[in-house]
């Protein structure tokens, strides 16, 4: 019965995350901030330094696995909200972490094909050497799964209105970003900078990246590894918790 | 026979207003149960508390057996549900759609896919399968979300005001399926304000108000339950402008074309009455009937109304 009812919810999470991908992949919103806004913000960066591009590399690729994790979460929620399709969702035999669980996969999946579509792409254009292929995966998978679930979060507003989503992620990814010292390596930060940084799980992306792909790192692998996964536990529960308050008031 | 739907002191609170109050009922397998009651009655709610959409307060309900808050999995296999206000998913096909569905009930693979084919068969979409929804028209999209509770193979299928908004043409398509559902011996659930759409399908009847059920029966019981409501209806020749309100054995008056609709608890005394009335007018009755108390007055007395 127990592993009746555990092959069931596999099932499900499987059904929502592919329903996810079919409908919410190739939304403009979704694409304009997972992959343009990145791109701008790096370029903005870019112009005012003079700097080797391979030294904005680790940073760029935090953005990129940041937002692209995150940008698909948001809206799922919301939008079947207005579109009226949530309630015959919550018919099934399904539970509230359950149907989390499936939009969290759908954002995952996206940031993983997403980080590694440019990994790719960078790899063919600039000669970047990667010190480790399987920390390399590992990283775009914890990474993509902490920045879905915290997407998700984001979904738990009680609105039917997907831009007042966004606008809520944007009002909180952007200072992450700034306080994650991602184009200037964490000891090189002011000291006040230095306090704050360890707070944004960007930040141990960068840092990995930097070791990757620099051989020089500010924390040791495994610290950032544990804390990413410190922190993929804490935003899916919150992601969880939070919806579990305010799904029943979309209906 | 046995009770498939049984819901006992079922209660559901929306901050201070009690838009369910302490109702129990249950449904027979094989009903056509119709849960008819005006706007804001209360029906959706319930509706939504049976499926397990969303908790009650207070109360219990079994599903085929299973009581829905101890065994949900078990309780929800064994229903379909076409909600209120639901839609399906404009971006996915018609196909996407169900199979969708079918994933949420654990059920994969070609054997459900062959199903999936089957059911939009039968609702004439065979065609239309591999297109988005968004470029269907509503009573096509209304098909679909049928075909969406009906994957599953349940037993019992809830209803909320299905034909709401569709034509005349896709109303007789549904109320043709919920025919043939039943006759394949599922257990139908149909919410409705329609007073005539509840008479013609349904055998047995609640009528909610207020969060209350106010009376439950088959159509015809309810009918009988309110006498008072006999009505003549009559025409004449000529128009005569009377107050037919005037005499004590009428209770109340309808104007309905060019006939008068008299109710009466003693149809003989007004028969003799208007027959005078016609002679000192000096015209003729061209038409007269006795009515028995419809549904319409049987909802009308208890919902203290008029008809939505
Ligand atoms: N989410 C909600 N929050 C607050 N009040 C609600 C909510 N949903 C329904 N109500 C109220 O509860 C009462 C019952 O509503 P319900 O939707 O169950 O009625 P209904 O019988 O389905 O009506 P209709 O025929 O219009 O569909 C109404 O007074 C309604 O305003
Ligand atoms: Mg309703």
């Amino acid at each position: 019965m127990r592993s009746r009812i555990i092959k069931l919810k596999l099932k499900q999470i499987f059904a929502i995350a592919k329903k996810n991908m079919k409908i919410y992949y190739f939304e403009p919103p979704v694409l304009i901030f997972g992959l343009l806004f990145p791109a701008f913000l790096f370029l903005a960066f870019y112009q005012g330094r003079q700097m080797p591009i391979d030294d904005l590399f680790p940073g760029l690729l935090g953005i990129i696995f940041f937002f692209g994790g995150s940008s698909v979460g948001p809206f799922i929620v919301p939008w079947e909200t207005r579109t009226k399709t949530l309630e015959r969702v919550l018919c099934a035999p399904i539970s509230v972490s359950v149907l989390i669980l499936g939009d969290i996969v759908g954002g995952f999946i996206f940031g993983v094909i997403f980080s590694s579509l440019i990994l790719i792409i960078g790899m063919l254009f600039f000669e970047i050497t990667i010190k480790s292929m399987v920390l390399l995966l590992l990283a775009i998978f914890i990474s993509a799964f902490c920045f879905a679930s915290l997407g998700t979060i984001f979904s738990a507003l009680p609105t039917d209105k997907p831009s007042n989503v966004m606008m809520l992620s944007n009002l909180i990814r952007l200072p992450i970003i700034f306080i994650s010292g991602v184009f200037v390596p964490i000891n090189q930060l002011s000291s006040m900078a230095k306090l704050v940084a360890p707070l944004s799980p960007v930040t141990y992306v960068t840092d990995l990246m930097r070791y990757l792909l620099m051989q020089e790192s500010y924390f040791s692998v495994t610290l950032n590894f544990t804390i990413l996964s410190i922190f993929s536990i804490i935003l899916f529960s919150l992601s969880v918790y939070f919806h579990r308050k305010t799904l029943l008031k979309r209906i | 026979m046995q009770n498939i739907i049984r819901v006992e002191n079922l209660t559901k609170k929306y901050e201070e207003l009690i838009a369910v109050n302490d109702i129990s009922f249950s449904v027979e397998k094989g009903d056509i149960f119709g849960f008819l009651g005006p706007n804001g009655a209360g029906k959706t709610t319930t509706v939504r508390m049976l499926t397990g959409v969303f908790p009650s307060d207070n109360g219990e309900i079994y599903l085929a057996g299973y009581n829905l808050k101890d065994n949900p999995f078990q309780a929800k296999q064994k229903i379909g549900v076409v909600p209120e206000l639901a839609n399906a998913y404009l971006d996915l096909t018609a196909l996407e759609n169900i199979l969708f569905m079918a994933n949420l009930y654990g059920l994969l693979g070609s054997k459900v896919e062959k199903k999936a084919e089957e059911l939009l068969n039968t609702f004439n979409l065979e065609d239309r399968m591999n297109d988005k929804v968004k470029k269907f028209s509503k009573g096509m999209q209304q098909r679909v979300i049928i075909c969406m509770a009906l994957i599953n193979d349940p037993e019992i299928i809830f209803l909320d005001e299905p034909t709401s908004g569709l034509d005349v043409e896709s109303r007789r398509l549904i109320k043709n399926i919920i025919l043939e559902l039943n006759d394949k011996g599922k257990t139908i659930f149909l919410t409705t304000h329609n007073i005539n759409e509840a008479n013609s399908l349904c055998n047995k009847i609640a009528i909610i108000n207020k969060g209350k059920i106010a009376a439950i029966n088959t159509p015809e019981n309810l009918k009988r339950t309110i006498k008072s409501s006999q009505s003549i209806r009559v025409s004449f020749d000529k128009d005569i402008a009377f107050k037919f309100k005037d005499w004590d054995v009428v209770n109340k008056v309808k104007k309905e074309g060019d006939k008068y609709r008299i109710y009466t608890d003693t149809p003989d005394e007004l028969i003799f009455k208007l027959t005078n009335l016609a002679r000192n007018h000096k015209t003729k009755i061209r038409s007269i009937n006795t009515l028995d108390p419809s549904l319409e007055d049987v909802f009308i007395k208890l919902t203290g109304g008029d008809k939505t």
